[in-house]
């Protein structure tokens, strides 16, 4: 009988051991935490929007603080990003007091942050938070987002401290919704 | 004992199931070592390009770009290095737009006339007419790079993804994903990295 306690135990803690490769990042992340606002500094001086590279920018996407995180990958160049947009805002909008963010990840190029970003911004009246991520080495980061993204966007991962999906792919209003009651659970 | 075996089972089980729900295929389309589909598509100068044209090719890079997705643009000159560094040595680019210019106009046939000319295309830069050809290859942003080798089964996929890893500055560049591919499939030697992951603009 003991031996089959320790046993339990053991598998235990495999599987704790197996189930969170992500957890221990996480943790990892929150110590990282003053450096993106370091990157924040010394990069996004001249626009009005935090601009990251992925290093600074992993941990906004492991948070653990009981709020669902929507965070939409889109850029002024993409229609069917712009197109989707309103919906966001929206859910924003309404679904604060659901402990529910947006987050909008600009992958606007460099030379569009003045000319294109922020105006587009201003004029929509956007106010859910915007960021910028700026990091040319797409390859290595795209799979750290989610290990089936093949960098098509719109995308979108919606995830809170207990579930995570990934979605290369555009939303409606009401799939949005459909989405993020599934997240309430 | 029968209990260890089957607590140990589980864990292993689950902990395969974790990992593997992480490992689906990227894309839809071709696979490295597929064979390739050959098409008739409108080239900008009037005729009509197959890959069975070229007999003498040992491959192509078959490129679907644009002319008006950003990505696409910063790797115009890129492409046109490709094509002038392989087209002597056998494999020629391809390049194909495979948005539908009715939801675009500047994606029109008569617009990418005046982009080929404007950038001095060196290479075919045809028209996907009726988007027949991209899903069949599972091409879904631009730029997307196949690159094919010819071999008596036909036009293998050797590789697929971006040019290299930086689209914003080619001076930065640290690893020329196509290039190396290339020189790899030409010296008969294994391709390091098959397939590649960047932003780019949806095909619509």
């Amino acid at each position: 009988m003991k031996n089959l306690l320790v046993l339990a135990t053991l598998v235990l803690f495999l599987l704790f051991a197996c189930g969170n490769v992500r957890e221990e990042k996480k943790e990892g992340s929150l110590s990282g935490q003053p450096q993106y606002a370091e990157a924040q500094l010394d990069k996004g001086s001249q626009v009005k929007f935090p601009v990251y590279d992925f290093e600074s920018f992993e941990p906004l996407l492991h948070k653990t603080d009981g709020k669902t995180y929507v965070i939409n990958f889109w850029a002024t160049w993409c229609k069917p990003c712009i197109e989707e947009l309103p919906h966001f805002e929206k859910v924003n909008a309404e679904q604060k007091g659901n402990n529910v963010e947006v987050l909008l990840v600009s992958l606007d190029m460099p030379n569009m942050w003045k000319s294109r970003l922020e105006p587009f911004v201003e004029k929509k009246g956007i106010q859910s938070k915007v960021v910028i991520l700026d990091d040319p080495k797409q390859h290595e980061w795209i799979p750290k987002v989610d290990m089936d993204w093949g960098g098509g966007i719109p995308a979108t991962l919606i995830y809170n401290k207990d579930k995570r999906s990934f979605y290369e792919r555009g939303f409606t209003y009401e799939e949005l919704n459909v989405t993020l009651n599934e997240f309430k659970k | 004992m029968r209990a260890l075996k089957f607590f140990g089972l589980l864990a292993l089980v689950l902990c395969l199931g974790a990992f593997s729900s992480k490992m689906a295929p990227v894309d839809d389309g071709y696979g490295i070592g597929d064979v390739a589909t050959d098409f008739s598509l409108k080239n900008i100068d009037g005729s009509m390009v197959s890959l069975s044209d070229f007999t003498d090719a040992k491959g192509f890079l078959v490129i679907f770009t644009c002319n008006t997705c950003p990505y696409a643009m910063a790797y115009e000159d890129r492409v046109i290095a490709l094509d002038a560094k392989y087209k002597p040595l056998g494999v020629p680019v391809i390049a194909i737009n495979s948005n539908d210019p009715a939801l675009n106009a500047a994606n029109s046939y008569e617009k990418m006339k005046v982009r080929a000319a404007e950038k001095g295309f060196t290479f075919p830069y045809l028209l996907d007419e009726g988007q027949k050809i991209y899903p069949q290859y599972g091409a879904k942003r631009t730029p997307h790079v196949f690159l094919l080798e010819k071999t008596a089964q036909g036009n293998v996929v050797k590789y697929i993804g971006a040019i290299d890893d930086n689209y914003q500055d080619a001076s930065q560049v640290k690893e020329k994903f196509v290039e190396n591919a290339v020189d790899a499939m030409l010296a008969g030697q294994e391709i390091a990295v098959k397939t590649t992951r960047a932003i780019g603009c949806g095909i619509k």
